[in-house]
């Protein structure tokens, strides 16, 4: 069974906010009985003001989606609608105090809900091309249509390139096998029929870069340290994390880990990513290290 | 409360009297069967004895035909690969589309791998249909691998007449007997079932442990070589504690077959009845008049499997479900798919499975408590109205996407 949260188990035993809402002004449906996941919200606005005065939903799913939905409810009473269109599904989730990774489609579908529900009370049309496939990677929640679109739209042809691009498979590994066939299936696509070899695997250590031209200065080093940290940190914001960094010596690169990187089981990972990130940017093998590594001054 | 467990489908308690004849296994009698001496030799008996006790539950002909292996999935694997490594010249692999994953999963593979794999359908009720099964038999067939009885359902495939027809056009034939092994009677030397595996943990013996029942005569290709155990046809040394435990439960299980076919029966059927009579839009599924005494499958519509389970794990009950939040896949339960059971009624499948140890009491504690459950989720669903369904569900509920 999954690891439900005691958030979540108690907004799934006593929901708020269900059931029909007779006054409603706004109404959101999303998913479908095919799907197994269906939501209708259903807002009260005030006119003069925009604020969501009351909302309730009505949902046909499992005990995460039931949860999520009336967090959902309980997060936007008392918002304007502005401000309730800023609530992501990651909100949702904490709210929840977290969901499984195969379960945050359900805080998806509540912001998608939301949307549909403003829209219809502003009499807008709201739709999505929401598509979702199935899971692949269990360490970051990462599915087989969004993989195959990253691997399509910037023809990546190795298991590190996605994992550096979407994350799948930066975690246990155990999804490689999973990532190889869909690298394997696009690349025939590309090819057109005809033989195919399969994609590379992902190697097990870096292979060293080739020397750069120059020797970088200490201060061009240390930029682009800077320059590689900046281009991931949208990632880990992303996530409710962030990265800075800490201290340079000889080979090894100290760097801070903070928000919810700091104590993440994904740690090794993330470092493990940036890490390959520097060695690529410096031309040289460096280690990336957390700062609680760093040695302590005599 | 004591909690009530309907899951036996998944897995079983082990009988008391079951742990009390393996422990000795664990300290005394620890030898390696395959030693000369006496710590071996006690083991070695301890094993020929569990082997006849596993013969006799199958009707088996020889006890030599008893392969014990670490669990059923091993045994389907070991079976299937066999018949394509002993008959090169054959490329085909007939199976249904309703079996466990241990099948599919690896007869997907073997499609990868370039092999054809047959996929038999199977109608509203989980039949299969014996013609199609007919006009597939040829001579590319190497193997054909139906399951003895649906771990969803519960409905039970004509198994023995498959194993002539196959045996007529001189094909091999497997059944995957997981669930019906210690629940119906079997009797393997008056069949033509080339090979059967079985799985310990579902017939109140231990969890990794698994029978291959190989048929005298058929060619036979190991899974795993190495040493001599099991006559070289499954190297590795023997799982001694768990092949005694494994014994002791045959042997219980062949004493207790009329209580199952009688009272564990009686108990289903009330369980069933008592739920269909007072929740309407719900219905068994599977074939109902041809399936395991101890299993029940209910479709209950509108509502989805998960929330259901977690409510009655509230209140102590145990069961499971087909619906797609349980397995962390998108689509619900490939079993109900097949036999084209709605999206409606198919997210909202409880498997209600029971065994000797299931009590009235609990019966009726678990038929009393199930209405004000799926009443309580069918008011949360945007599909149910007041008094029923929403008048047309799919159109009432009109989503921006679907």
């Amino acid at each position: 069974m999954w690891e439900y949260s005691d958030k979540v188990r108690e907004h799934f035993f006593n929901p708020r906010n269900s059931g029909p809402l007779e006054e409603a002004n706004g109404i959101g449906d999303v998913g479908s009985i095919q799907c197994g996941d269906a939501l209708r919200l259903m807002l009260k606005v005030d006119p003069d003001t925009e604020i969501i005065e009351d909302a309730h939903f009505q949902t046909f799913g499992c005990g995460s989606a039931i949860a999520s939905s009336s967090a959902l409810t309980e997060i936007i009473k008392g918002m304007t609608l502005d401000q309730a269109l800023e609530v992501s599904n990651q909100n949702i989730a904490d709210y929840l105090d977290g969901l499984p990774p195969e379960k945050m489609h359900c805080s998806v579908m509540g912001r998608e809900a939301l949307q549909a529900a403003i829209a219809n009370y502003r009499g807008e049309e709201w739709s999505d091309d929401h598509e979702e496939g199935a899971l692949i990677c269990k360490c970051f929640a990462i599915d087989a249509v969004m993989i195959e679109d990253v691997v399509k739209a910037n023809n990546l042809n190795t298991v590190e390139e996605v994992t550096f691009y979407t994350k799948a498979g930066g975690g246990c590994a155990a999804c490689h096998e999973g990532i190889e066939e869909i690298l394997a299936q696009v690349k025939a696509e590309r090819a057109g029929p005809g033989e195919v070899s399969p994609p590379p695997a992902c190697p097990a250590t870096p292979e060293a870069p080739k020397p750069p031209a120059k020797k970088l200065s200490i201060v061009e080093k240390i930029a682009k340290i800077q320059e590689v940290l900046e281009s991931v940190r949208p990632m880990l914001q992303r996530d409710h994390g962030d990265v800075e960094l800490a201290d340079v010596q000889g080979k090894k690169i100290y760097v801070h880990l903070k928000g919810a990187c700091s104590g993440c089981m994904m740690e090794a990972a993330t470092l493990g990513g940036i890490q390959q990130k520097m060695i690529e940017a410096l031309g040289e093998l460096v280690q990336v290290l957390p700062s609680s590594h760093m040695p302590v001054e005599a | 409360m004591e909690p009530i467990y309907l899951d036996n489908n998944a897995t079983t308690r082990c009988d008391p009297a079951v742990v009390q004849a393996m422990l000795p296994f664990f300290t005394e009698h620890f030898g390696n069967a395959s030693s000369i001496h006496a710590f071996g030799s006690e083991v070695g008996k301890a094993l020929k004895k569990a082997r006849s006790q596993v013969q006799a539950l199958l009707g088996a002909e020889h006890d030599s035909e008893i392969i014990f292996t670490s669990c059923g999935t091993e045994s389907d694997s070991t079976a299937i690969l066999s018949a394509l490594k002993a008959q090169p010249e054959r490329n085909t692999v007939i199976t249904t589309n309703v079996e466990h994953p241990a099948i599919l999963t690896l007869c997907d593979w073997l499609e990868k791998e370039g092999y054809i794999v047959h996929k038999l359908k199977v109608d509203k009720k989980g039949r299969l249909d014996i013609d199609e099964y007919k006009s597939l038999l040829n001579d590319r067939v190497a193997i054909v691998s139906a399951m003895w009885a649906n771990n969803e359902t519960g409905t039970i495939f004509p198994v023995e007449e498959m194993a002539a027809l196959a045996a007529e056009k001189g094909i091999m034939f497997h059944t995957d007997a997981v669930q019906a092994v210690g629940k119906i009677p079997i009797d393997l030397k008056s069949t033509k079932i080339d090979m059967l595996s079985l799985s310990g943990h579902k017939l109140h013996a231990p969890k990794g442990i698994g029978v291959l029942y190989l048929r005298r005569g058929c060619r036979f290709r190991p899974l795993l070589r190495g040493g001599h155990q099991e006559r070289g046809r499954r190297a590795g040394t023997e799982n001694s504690a768990s092949i005694v435990g494994l014994g002791m439960a045959c042997e219980l299980a062949l004493q207790k077959m009329a209580i199952e076919n009688s009272e564990v029966k009686r108990l289903r059927d009330k369980l069933e009845k008592g739920i269909l009579s007072q929740i309407t839009h719900c219905f068994p599924t599977g074939d109902v008049a041809n399936r395991l005494p101890n299993t029940s499958n209910i479709a209950f519509e509108y509502i989805e499997g998960e929330a259901i389970l977690l409510l009655l794990n509230k209140l102590g009950i145990a069961a499971s479900s087909g619906s797609a939040c349980t397995s962390g896949s998108l689509e619900p339960s490939h079993v109900m798919r097949a036999m084209g059971i709605p999206y409606t009624a198919a997210h909202g499948t409880i498997r209600f499975s029971l065994s000797v140890y299931n009590t009235e009491a609990e019966i009726d504690r678990v038929i009393a408590a199930v209405p004000p459950i799926i009443a309580q989720l069918r008011k949360l669903s945007p599909y149910w109205g007041e008094k029923g369904p929403a008048a047309n569900p799919q159109e009432s509920f009109a989503p921006t996407y679907a």
